[in-house]
């Protein structure tokens, strides 16, 4: 009696997943594509912000200050776009066991961690002259904080442990548990009275915002998407290859004791 | 242009830190290259 295989069948998403675990064929097929990656994120943005500095509108109420609103969105849209990341990342950990997931959480860490920082430190240079405050605790602004003390946390687990996996596994566990805080973040403006004003932009109606700022703002958006996917695919491509160095030193030494 | 010195700090501190990411993983990127290719010509990719 012959034997019956009875393992489930991997499935379609682990294998296409499982197909760029292959370090080096992440590090050729990222080579390719990087350098346009990078390049659309640099004109885009370039583009947008002329856009948004010399040719869009003064607000008439805010005046020239709604012009850090080019700056200030896209970052906030990263941040929490970087974290959304981060999660699908500890998910493919968890539950695939993908390589490459760990390294490329790790590395989008500290990127989001920046956009996070950023997003809050512009949020403060435009809070201060409209609303005569460098800060508040209002329910967006705070969030967004806890979003930063969630990628400082996520950053420094990762790093705390002598095993490395156990390290990714701590991280992965915690960026799920954070995911809450990306619906907190987005209705905050709409389920308490903040300061903070409601989105302009929404999937659902029309924006509530005249199409010369919104062009330039939609611009800055995506060539930061561009901007932020080429300095994390450049981290993980040198995180690949760090590893890499490490285990061929480690045999190195081994093999001279030998 | 009104709230001149806010707007300069904003795009100011945007370019710095979107500037040191870039370009501090471009080195990193190189130097771990350059390593590789010194340990294992093969891995220079």
């Amino acid at each position: 009696m012959g034997i019956v295989n009875i393992a489930p069948a991997p499935s379609t998403a682990g294998r296409s997943l499982h197909r760029f675990a292959n370090p080096g064929r992440f590090l050729r097929l990222s080579g390719r594509i990087l350098p346009y990656v990078a390049i659309i994120g640099l004109v885009v943005t370039l583009a947008g912000l002329y856009w948004g500095l010399a040719l869009s509108p003064a607000d008439w109420q805010q005046g020239d200050a709604v012009r850090i609103m080019y700056v200030h969105v896209p970052a906030a849209w990263l941040a929490s776009f970087g974290y959304a990341m981060l999660a699908a990342c500890s998910i493919a950990s968890l539950v695939w066991r993908h390589p490459l997931a760990d390294l490329a959480a790790a590395e989008i860490g500290p990127v989001g961690a920046a956009f996070t920082a950023l997003c809050l430190a512009t949020g403060s240079l435009w809070g201060k002259p409209m609303w005569g405050a460098w800060w508040v605790w209002d329910a967006r602004m705070t969030s967004v904080l806890v979003l930063f003390f969630l990628y400082c946390g996520h950053v420094a687990l990762v790093r705390a442990f002598d095993d490395q996996q156990r390290g990714y596994r701590a991280g992965a566990i915690l960026a799920l548990v954070g995911v809450v805080n990306l619906p907190i973040i987005k209705f905050s403006v709409n389920w308490w009275n903040t300061l903070h004003q409601p989105a302009s932009i929404t999937l659902s109606g029309a924006p509530s915002m005249a199409p010369a700022m919104l062009w330039p703002l939609l611009l800055c958006a995506v060539g930061g998407m561009f901007g932020f996917a080429a300095i994390v695919t450049a981290r993980t491509r040198a995180a690949v290859m760090e590893r890499r160095i490490r285990a061929l030193t480690l045999a190195q030494i081994r093999g001279a004791e030998a | 242009m009104t709230h001149l010195l806010y707007i300069v700090a904003s795009y100011g501190l945007t370019i710095v830190v979107v500037g040191w990411l870039a370009v501090g993983s471009f080195l990193r990127t190189r130097r771990a290259r350059e390593r590789l290719a010194k340990i294992d010509p093969r891995g220079n990719r």
